[in-house]
Protein backbone atom coordinates (compact mmCIF):
# COMPACT_ATOMS: atom_id res chain seq x y z
CA UNK A 1 0.00 0.00 0.00
CA UNK A 2 1.39 3.30 -1.06
CA UNK A 3 1.07 5.85 1.38
CA UNK A 4 0.69 9.49 1.42
CA UNK A 5 0.88 12.31 4.12
CA UNK A 6 -2.48 13.53 4.75
CA UNK A 7 -2.95 17.03 4.68
CA UNK A 8 -2.96 19.56 7.02
CA UNK A 9 -4.89 22.15 5.04
CA UNK A 10 -6.82 21.63 1.87
CA UNK A 11 -8.88 19.34 -0.22
CA UNK A 12 -9.33 15.88 -1.38
CA UNK A 13 -11.11 14.57 -4.51
CA UNK A 14 -11.69 11.13 -3.65
CA UNK A 15 -13.90 8.36 -5.62
CA UNK A 16 -12.40 9.29 -8.71
CA UNK A 17 -12.83 6.41 -11.59
CA UNK A 18 -9.23 4.75 -11.79
CA UNK A 19 -7.03 5.59 -14.58
CA UNK A 20 -8.82 9.35 -14.96
CA UNK A 21 -7.36 11.81 -12.53
CA UNK A 22 -4.66 12.95 -14.90
CA UNK A 23 -7.01 14.19 -17.50
CA UNK A 24 -9.01 15.77 -14.85
CA UNK A 25 -6.01 17.45 -13.69
CA UNK A 26 -6.15 19.87 -16.64
CA UNK A 27 -9.65 20.32 -16.45
CA UNK A 28 -9.65 21.18 -13.13
CA UNK A 29 -6.93 23.59 -13.61
CA UNK A 30 -3.89 21.79 -11.57
CA UNK A 31 -1.81 21.12 -14.60
CA UNK A 32 -1.46 24.78 -15.22
CA UNK A 33 -0.65 25.92 -11.65
CA UNK A 34 2.79 26.49 -10.78
CA UNK A 35 2.97 26.74 -7.13
CA UNK A 36 0.28 24.10 -5.29
CA UNK A 37 1.17 21.20 -3.89
CA UNK A 38 -0.44 18.56 -5.22
CA UNK A 39 -0.34 14.44 -4.69
CA UNK A 40 -2.13 12.11 -7.45
CA UNK A 41 -2.83 9.09 -6.37
CA UNK A 42 -3.95 6.55 -9.05
CA UNK A 43 -5.28 3.16 -9.15
CA UNK A 44 -5.59 3.16 -5.03
CA UNK A 45 -7.64 0.02 -3.45
CA UNK A 46 -11.12 0.72 -2.97
CA UNK A 47 -14.30 -1.11 -1.33
CA UNK A 48 -16.97 1.51 -2.80
CA UNK A 49 -15.47 1.36 -6.56
CA UNK A 50 -16.94 -1.70 -8.55
CA UNK A 51 -13.97 -2.40 -10.12
CA UNK A 52 -11.90 -2.52 -6.85
CA UNK A 53 -9.74 0.62 -7.99
CA UNK A 54 -10.11 4.93 -7.68
CA UNK A 55 -7.80 7.55 -8.14
CA UNK A 56 -7.31 10.97 -5.23
CA UNK A 57 -6.34 13.87 -5.86
CA UNK A 58 -5.00 16.00 -2.81
CA UNK A 59 -4.40 19.90 -3.29
CA UNK A 60 -2.62 21.07 0.09
CA UNK A 61 -3.34 24.71 0.44
CA UNK A 62 -5.32 27.48 -0.70
CA UNK A 63 -8.05 25.45 -3.36
CA UNK A 64 -10.07 28.36 -4.35
CA UNK A 65 -8.55 28.67 -7.74
CA UNK A 66 -9.52 25.13 -8.77
CA UNK A 67 -12.15 24.63 -11.39
CA UNK A 68 -14.46 22.01 -9.14
CA UNK A 69 -17.32 22.52 -11.41
CA UNK A 70 -16.64 20.28 -14.11
CA UNK A 71 -16.54 17.47 -11.66
CA UNK A 72 -20.21 16.87 -10.93
CA UNK A 73 -20.79 16.27 -14.92
CA UNK A 74 -17.54 14.15 -15.17
CA UNK A 75 -18.38 11.67 -12.54
CA UNK A 76 -21.36 11.87 -10.11
CA UNK A 77 -19.29 9.69 -7.65
CA UNK A 78 -16.61 11.92 -7.16
CA UNK A 79 -16.19 13.84 -2.76
CA UNK A 80 -14.89 16.49 -2.54
CA UNK A 81 -13.50 16.13 1.39
CA UNK A 82 -12.33 20.33 3.20
CA UNK A 83 -9.59 19.71 5.13
CA UNK A 84 -8.75 21.99 8.14
CA UNK A 85 -6.00 21.39 10.93
CA UNK A 86 -5.80 17.74 9.73
CA UNK A 87 -9.73 17.15 10.30
CA UNK A 88 -11.96 16.70 7.49
CA UNK A 89 -14.66 19.35 7.93
CA UNK A 90 -16.75 19.28 5.50
CA UNK A 91 -17.44 16.63 2.67
CA UNK A 92 -19.88 16.99 -0.13
CA UNK A 93 -20.37 15.40 -3.79
CA UNK A 94 -20.42 18.59 -6.05
CA UNK A 95 -23.29 19.49 -8.00
CA UNK A 96 -23.87 19.85 -11.53
CA UNK A 97 -23.54 24.14 -12.32
CA UNK A 98 -26.04 25.41 -14.47
CA UNK A 99 -22.92 26.73 -17.26
CA UNK A 100 -19.79 25.18 -18.18
CA UNK A 101 -17.89 27.90 -19.54
CA UNK A 102 -14.11 26.95 -21.37
CA UNK A 103 -14.22 24.03 -19.90
CA UNK A 104 -15.26 21.39 -23.12
CA UNK A 105 -15.34 22.19 -26.51
CA UNK A 106 -18.35 21.38 -28.82
CA UNK A 107 -17.56 18.56 -31.17
CA UNK A 108 -20.46 20.06 -33.53
CA UNK A 109 -18.65 21.06 -37.00
CA UNK A 110 -21.60 22.85 -37.99
CA UNK A 111 -21.55 24.46 -34.79
CA UNK A 112 -20.84 28.38 -34.94
CA UNK A 113 -18.33 28.32 -31.99
CA UNK A 114 -16.11 25.91 -34.26
CA UNK A 115 -15.27 28.36 -36.54
CA UNK A 116 -15.62 31.76 -34.38
CA UNK A 117 -12.94 33.60 -32.82
CA UNK A 118 -12.55 34.33 -29.66
CA UNK A 119 -16.29 32.56 -29.24
CA UNK A 120 -16.49 30.89 -25.80
CA UNK A 121 -17.37 27.33 -25.48
CA UNK A 122 -20.86 27.48 -23.23
CA UNK A 123 -22.99 24.80 -22.74
CA UNK A 124 -26.30 24.98 -20.17
CA UNK A 125 -27.54 22.16 -18.26
CA UNK A 126 -31.25 21.40 -19.78
CA UNK A 127 -34.55 20.45 -17.64
CA UNK A 128 -33.18 16.71 -18.16
CA UNK A 129 -29.64 16.91 -17.01
CA UNK A 130 -28.05 16.87 -19.88
CA UNK A 131 -25.67 19.92 -20.98
CA UNK A 132 -26.36 21.44 -24.35
CA UNK A 133 -24.08 23.96 -26.41
CA UNK A 134 -25.81 27.05 -26.05
CA UNK A 135 -25.72 27.83 -30.19
CA UNK A 136 -26.50 24.96 -31.49
CA UNK A 137 -27.98 22.71 -28.67
CA UNK A 138 -25.92 19.55 -29.21
CA UNK A 139 -25.38 17.56 -26.46
CA UNK A 140 -22.30 17.60 -24.37
CA UNK A 141 -19.83 14.21 -25.23
CA UNK A 142 -17.12 13.62 -22.64
CA UNK A 143 -14.58 11.09 -22.71
CA UNK A 144 -14.59 10.21 -19.38
CA UNK A 145 -11.57 7.50 -19.79
CA UNK B 1 -34.70 44.75 -27.03
CA UNK B 2 -35.86 41.66 -28.60
CA UNK B 3 -34.37 39.36 -31.02
CA UNK B 4 -36.33 36.11 -32.87
CA UNK B 5 -33.39 33.41 -33.24
CA UNK B 6 -35.50 30.59 -31.30
CA UNK B 7 -38.89 30.21 -32.16
CA UNK B 8 -39.35 29.77 -28.46
CA UNK B 9 -38.28 33.03 -28.15
CA UNK B 10 -42.11 34.59 -28.29
CA UNK B 11 -44.50 33.35 -25.62
CA UNK B 12 -47.40 31.45 -27.06
CA UNK B 13 -49.43 34.73 -26.39
CA UNK B 14 -46.56 36.45 -28.19
CA UNK B 15 -46.84 34.40 -31.11
CA UNK B 16 -50.93 34.42 -31.48
CA UNK B 17 -50.61 38.25 -31.24
CA UNK B 18 -48.19 38.41 -34.09
CA UNK B 19 -49.73 35.99 -36.12
CA UNK B 20 -53.50 38.20 -35.39
CA UNK B 21 -50.96 41.09 -36.57
CA UNK B 22 -50.27 38.69 -39.87
CA UNK B 23 -53.95 38.07 -40.16
CA UNK B 24 -54.59 41.38 -40.19
CA UNK B 25 -52.10 42.44 -42.48
CA UNK B 26 -53.17 40.20 -44.85
CA UNK B 27 -57.25 41.56 -44.47
CA UNK B 28 -55.48 45.16 -45.84
CA UNK B 29 -52.08 45.23 -46.83
CA UNK B 30 -52.29 48.52 -48.12
CA UNK B 31 -53.40 49.79 -44.69
CA UNK B 32 -49.69 49.25 -43.56
CA UNK B 33 -47.58 49.99 -46.62
CA UNK B 34 -46.24 52.78 -44.80
CA UNK B 35 -45.29 51.43 -41.35
CA UNK B 36 -41.68 51.33 -41.62
CA UNK B 37 -41.07 54.45 -43.39
CA UNK B 38 -37.04 55.10 -43.26
CA UNK B 39 -36.30 52.15 -41.43
CA UNK B 40 -33.69 49.71 -43.15
CA UNK B 41 -33.28 45.39 -42.79
CA UNK B 42 -30.16 44.39 -43.74
CA UNK B 43 -30.27 40.89 -44.78
CA UNK B 44 -26.87 39.05 -44.30
CA UNK B 45 -27.11 36.17 -46.07
CA UNK B 46 -23.99 33.84 -45.66
CA UNK B 47 -25.75 31.02 -47.84
CA UNK B 48 -27.86 30.44 -51.04
CA UNK B 49 -31.49 31.58 -50.26
CA UNK B 50 -33.02 32.76 -52.96
CA UNK B 51 -37.14 32.53 -51.43
CA UNK B 52 -36.52 33.36 -47.78
CA UNK B 53 -34.55 36.85 -48.80
CA UNK B 54 -36.95 37.29 -51.11
CA UNK B 55 -39.50 37.34 -48.69
CA UNK B 56 -37.47 39.49 -46.03
CA UNK B 57 -36.97 41.66 -48.71
CA UNK B 58 -40.44 41.55 -50.09
CA UNK B 59 -41.72 42.42 -46.32
CA UNK B 60 -40.05 45.07 -45.81
CA UNK B 61 -40.51 46.90 -49.04
CA UNK B 62 -44.51 46.28 -48.26
CA UNK B 63 -44.17 48.39 -45.30
CA UNK B 64 -42.51 51.50 -46.90
CA UNK B 65 -38.67 50.64 -45.59
CA UNK B 66 -35.51 50.13 -47.43
CA UNK B 67 -33.54 46.92 -47.84
CA UNK B 68 -29.64 46.60 -47.92
CA UNK B 69 -26.99 43.44 -47.67
CA UNK B 70 -24.70 41.88 -49.69
CA UNK B 71 -24.95 40.46 -53.12
CA UNK B 72 -24.23 37.21 -52.51
CA UNK B 73 -22.15 35.15 -49.79
CA UNK B 74 -19.03 34.82 -51.65
CA UNK B 75 -18.42 38.70 -51.52
CA UNK B 76 -19.72 39.15 -47.73
CA UNK B 77 -16.92 39.86 -44.89
CA UNK B 78 -16.64 36.26 -43.88
CA UNK B 79 -14.91 35.63 -47.05
CA UNK B 80 -11.92 38.07 -45.59
CA UNK B 81 -12.25 36.13 -42.32
CA UNK B 82 -14.39 38.88 -40.42
CA UNK B 83 -16.36 36.97 -37.23
CA UNK B 84 -20.37 37.46 -36.69
CA UNK B 85 -19.64 39.21 -34.00
CA UNK B 86 -17.82 42.23 -35.84
CA UNK B 87 -20.06 41.76 -38.66
CA UNK B 88 -22.98 42.29 -36.74
CA UNK B 89 -21.42 45.71 -34.88
CA UNK B 90 -20.73 47.67 -38.73
CA UNK B 91 -24.26 46.64 -39.43
CA UNK B 92 -25.92 47.73 -36.29
CA UNK B 93 -24.49 51.29 -37.40
CA UNK B 94 -25.86 51.06 -40.74
CA UNK B 95 -29.75 49.09 -39.99
CA UNK B 96 -32.63 49.06 -37.87
CA UNK B 97 -33.03 45.67 -37.59
CA UNK B 98 -31.47 42.45 -39.20
CA UNK B 99 -32.48 39.43 -40.99
CA UNK B 100 -29.24 36.47 -40.97
CA UNK B 101 -28.82 33.72 -42.28
CA UNK B 102 -25.88 31.73 -41.64
CA UNK B 103 -24.69 27.95 -42.63
CA UNK B 104 -23.38 27.42 -38.63
CA UNK B 105 -25.58 26.66 -36.36
CA UNK B 106 -25.82 29.39 -33.77
CA UNK B 107 -24.63 32.09 -35.77
CA UNK B 108 -27.61 34.44 -35.65
CA UNK B 109 -27.57 33.60 -31.43
CA UNK B 110 -23.79 34.57 -31.77
CA UNK B 111 -24.50 37.76 -33.56
CA UNK B 112 -27.89 38.51 -31.24
CA UNK B 113 -25.13 39.21 -28.34
CA UNK B 114 -23.22 41.89 -30.29
CA UNK B 115 -25.84 43.46 -32.01
CA UNK B 116 -27.50 46.92 -31.15
CA UNK B 117 -30.43 46.47 -33.35
CA UNK B 118 -33.01 43.53 -33.30
CA UNK B 119 -31.62 40.14 -35.10
CA UNK B 120 -33.99 37.78 -37.27
CA UNK B 121 -32.61 34.33 -37.65
CA UNK B 122 -33.58 33.78 -40.87
CA UNK B 123 -31.95 30.16 -41.06
CA UNK B 124 -28.71 28.58 -39.31
CA UNK B 125 -27.51 25.57 -40.64
CA UNK B 126 -29.78 22.31 -39.84
CA UNK B 127 -30.77 24.04 -36.82
CA UNK B 128 -33.53 26.23 -36.44
CA UNK B 129 -35.35 28.76 -38.47
CA UNK B 130 -38.29 30.40 -36.78
CA UNK B 131 -39.92 32.30 -39.31
CA UNK B 132 -40.64 29.38 -41.03
CA UNK B 133 -42.36 28.18 -38.22
CA UNK B 134 -44.16 31.59 -38.07
CA UNK B 135 -45.31 30.60 -41.28
CA UNK B 136 -45.99 27.33 -40.87
CA UNK B 137 -48.93 27.97 -38.01
CA UNK B 138 -50.45 31.00 -39.77
CA UNK B 139 -51.07 28.31 -42.39
CA UNK B 140 -52.35 25.48 -40.28
CA UNK B 141 -53.99 28.55 -38.51
CA UNK B 142 -56.53 29.29 -41.79
CA UNK B 143 -56.48 26.31 -42.91
CA UNK B 144 -57.94 24.64 -39.62
CA UNK B 145 -59.22 27.69 -37.81
CA UNK B 146 -57.49 26.53 -34.96
CA UNK B 147 -53.50 25.32 -33.53
CA UNK B 148 -55.06 22.68 -30.72
CA UNK B 149 -55.91 19.45 -31.23
CA UNK B 150 -54.05 18.87 -34.61
CA UNK B 151 -52.19 15.44 -35.68
CA UNK B 152 -49.44 16.25 -37.90
CA UNK B 153 -47.36 14.75 -39.90
CA UNK B 154 -43.78 15.39 -40.70
CA UNK B 155 -42.71 13.06 -43.66
CA UNK B 156 -39.11 13.18 -44.83
CA UNK B 157 -35.60 14.52 -43.89
CA UNK B 158 -36.64 14.90 -40.34
CA UNK B 159 -32.77 14.90 -39.21
CA UNK B 160 -31.41 17.92 -41.18
CA UNK B 161 -34.98 19.52 -41.59
CA UNK B 162 -35.05 22.67 -39.14
CA UNK B 163 -38.16 24.06 -40.31
CA UNK B 164 -39.00 20.53 -38.73
CA UNK B 165 -37.74 21.03 -35.31
CA UNK B 166 -38.61 24.60 -35.30
CA UNK B 167 -42.03 23.92 -36.29
CA UNK B 168 -42.36 20.94 -33.38
CA UNK B 169 -40.54 22.83 -30.34
CA UNK B 170 -43.27 25.11 -31.45
CA UNK B 171 -46.58 23.19 -31.72
CA UNK B 172 -46.20 21.46 -28.61
CA UNK B 173 -47.02 24.61 -26.65
CA UNK B 174 -50.62 23.60 -28.04
CA UNK B 175 -53.52 21.60 -26.52
CA UNK B 176 -54.14 18.15 -27.85
CA UNK B 177 -51.50 18.13 -30.71
CA UNK B 178 -49.52 14.76 -31.76
CA UNK B 179 -47.29 14.41 -34.49
CA UNK B 180 -46.48 11.26 -36.70
CA UNK B 181 -42.69 11.35 -37.49
CA UNK B 182 -42.35 9.66 -40.94
CA UNK B 183 -38.50 9.13 -42.34
CA UNK B 184 -35.92 6.45 -43.01
CA UNK B 185 -34.29 5.28 -40.11
CA UNK B 186 -30.69 8.04 -41.27
CA UNK B 187 -33.12 10.70 -41.46
CA UNK B 188 -34.73 10.10 -38.18
CA UNK B 189 -35.72 13.65 -35.87
CA UNK B 190 -32.72 13.82 -33.13
CA UNK B 191 -32.83 12.65 -29.90
CA UNK B 192 -32.82 15.52 -28.47
CA UNK B 193 -36.46 16.57 -30.33
CA UNK B 194 -37.37 13.24 -28.83
CA UNK B 195 -36.03 13.18 -25.44
CA UNK B 196 -36.80 17.33 -24.46
CA UNK B 197 -38.95 18.49 -25.94
CA UNK B 198 -41.27 15.95 -26.98
CA UNK B 199 -41.47 13.36 -24.08
CA UNK B 200 -40.33 16.33 -21.93
CA UNK B 201 -43.62 17.95 -22.57
CA UNK B 202 -45.59 14.93 -22.47
CA UNK B 203 -46.66 15.10 -26.49
CA UNK B 204 -48.06 11.91 -28.08
CA UNK B 205 -45.77 10.92 -31.14
CA UNK B 206 -45.32 8.17 -33.31
CA UNK B 207 -42.01 6.78 -35.69
CA UNK B 208 -42.91 5.38 -38.79
CA UNK B 209 -41.54 4.42 -41.80
CA UNK B 210 -44.70 4.30 -43.71
CA UNK B 211 -46.35 7.25 -45.55
CA UNK B 212 -49.34 5.59 -47.26
CA UNK B 213 -50.29 3.68 -43.43
CA UNK B 214 -49.94 7.34 -41.66
CA UNK B 215 -51.92 9.32 -44.16
CA UNK B 216 -55.63 8.66 -43.25
CA UNK B 217 -55.37 9.88 -39.65
CA UNK B 218 -53.40 13.11 -40.53
CA UNK B 219 -54.91 16.96 -40.20
CA UNK B 220 -51.42 18.36 -41.40
CA UNK B 221 -48.87 16.30 -43.71
CA UNK B 222 -45.74 18.59 -43.36
CA UNK B 223 -43.71 17.47 -46.80
CA UNK B 224 -39.76 17.88 -46.64
CA UNK B 225 -36.91 18.04 -49.27
CA UNK B 226 -33.83 16.09 -48.48
CA UNK B 227 -31.49 19.07 -48.47
CA UNK B 228 -28.20 17.83 -50.44
CA UNK B 229 -26.04 20.20 -49.04
CA UNK B 230 -26.33 19.01 -45.70
CA UNK B 231 -25.11 15.64 -46.82
CA UNK B 232 -21.30 14.93 -45.93
CA UNK B 233 -21.48 11.94 -48.57
CA UNK B 234 -23.07 12.36 -51.73
CA UNK B 235 -23.95 8.91 -52.12
CA UNK B 236 -26.14 9.02 -48.56
CA UNK B 237 -28.03 11.73 -50.69
CA UNK B 238 -28.99 9.99 -54.05
CA UNK B 239 -29.93 6.65 -51.51
CA UNK B 240 -32.03 8.38 -49.20
CA UNK B 241 -33.28 11.32 -51.55
CA UNK B 242 -36.23 9.90 -52.96
CA UNK B 243 -37.40 7.91 -50.05
CA UNK B 244 -40.83 9.49 -49.62
CA UNK B 245 -42.92 11.34 -53.13
CA UNK B 246 -46.22 12.39 -52.46
CA UNK B 247 -48.61 11.26 -55.06
CA UNK B 248 -52.46 11.89 -55.84
CA UNK B 249 -52.93 7.56 -55.20
CA UNK B 250 -51.60 8.99 -51.51
CA UNK B 251 -53.72 11.99 -51.43
CA UNK B 252 -56.80 9.87 -52.05
CA UNK B 253 -55.77 7.82 -48.90
CA UNK B 254 -56.52 11.22 -46.69
CA UNK B 255 -59.29 13.61 -45.14
CA UNK B 256 -60.72 15.80 -47.30
CA UNK B 257 -59.73 18.28 -45.13
CA UNK B 258 -56.34 17.51 -44.27
CA UNK B 259 -53.65 20.16 -45.67
CA UNK B 260 -50.30 19.88 -47.28
CA UNK B 261 -47.51 21.94 -46.32
CA UNK B 262 -44.10 22.45 -47.91
CA UNK B 263 -41.40 25.02 -46.36
CA UNK B 264 -40.03 24.52 -50.59
CA UNK B 265 -38.43 24.38 -52.37
CA UNK B 266 -39.48 21.24 -53.36
CA UNK B 267 -37.39 19.01 -56.27
CA UNK B 268 -39.69 15.87 -56.49
CA UNK B 269 -41.29 14.76 -53.49
CA UNK B 270 -44.26 16.06 -54.05
CA UNK B 271 -46.01 15.37 -57.53
CA UNK B 272 -46.92 18.08 -59.89
CA UNK B 273 -50.40 16.71 -59.99
CA UNK B 274 -50.60 17.29 -56.08
CA UNK B 275 -50.36 20.93 -56.67
CA UNK B 276 -54.23 21.34 -58.14
CA UNK B 277 -55.50 19.31 -55.21
CA UNK B 278 -57.42 21.98 -52.66
CA UNK B 279 -55.72 20.43 -49.24
CA UNK B 280 -52.23 21.52 -51.05
CA UNK B 281 -51.45 25.09 -49.05
CA UNK B 282 -47.62 25.48 -49.85
CA UNK B 283 -48.44 28.26 -51.84
CA UNK B 284 -50.50 29.76 -49.77
CA UNK B 285 -47.86 29.13 -47.47
CA UNK B 286 -45.33 31.62 -49.39
CA UNK B 287 -47.85 34.45 -49.07
CA UNK B 288 -48.56 34.24 -45.76
CA UNK B 289 -44.84 33.74 -45.25
CA UNK B 290 -44.30 37.83 -46.40
CA UNK B 291 -47.16 38.77 -43.73
CA UNK B 292 -45.90 36.94 -40.98
CA UNK B 293 -42.37 38.89 -42.02
CA UNK B 294 -44.15 42.30 -42.26
CA UNK B 295 -45.82 41.32 -38.46
CA UNK B 296 -42.58 40.28 -37.18
CA UNK B 297 -40.22 43.31 -38.27
CA UNK B 298 -43.28 45.87 -36.80
CA UNK B 299 -43.62 43.96 -33.68
CA UNK B 300 -39.39 44.22 -33.41
CA UNK B 301 -39.28 47.47 -34.35
CA UNK B 302 -42.42 48.24 -32.24
CA UNK B 303 -44.25 50.18 -34.77
CA UNK B 304 -47.56 50.78 -33.96
CA UNK B 305 -50.45 49.12 -35.70
CA UNK B 306 -52.67 51.01 -37.88
CA UNK B 307 -55.71 48.39 -37.82
CA UNK B 308 -55.08 47.75 -34.38
CA UNK B 309 -58.42 46.52 -32.60
CA UNK B 310 -59.39 49.09 -30.48
CA UNK B 311 -59.20 48.43 -26.89
CA UNK B 312 -63.12 47.07 -25.24
CA UNK B 313 -64.18 46.35 -29.00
Amino acid sequence: MLNIDEIQNGIVIDHIKAGTAVGLMDLLGIKGNRSASVALIQNARSHKSPTGRKDIIKVEGDSSWLNLDVLAYLDPNITVTTIHDGKPVKKEKPQPPRRLVNIVRCRNPRCISSIEEECDQIFELSANGKYRCIYCEQELQVNRD
Amino acid sequence: MRHLIDPLDFTREETDALLDLASRIREDPAAYQEVARYKKLATLFYEPSTRTRLSFEAAMLNLGGHVLGFPSENVSSATKGESVADTIRVVSCYADIAAMRHPKEGAPLRASRYSRIPVINAGDGGHQHPTQTLTDLMTIRSRKGTLNGLTIGLCGDLKFGRTVHSLIKTMVRYEGVRFVLISPEELRVPDYIITDVLEGSDIPYAETRSLEESMPGLDILYMTRVQKERFFNEEDYIRLKNSYILTRDKMALAKPDMAVLHPLPRVNEIALDVDDDPRAAYFEQVQNGVYVRMALIMTLLGLPDPKAPKEGV
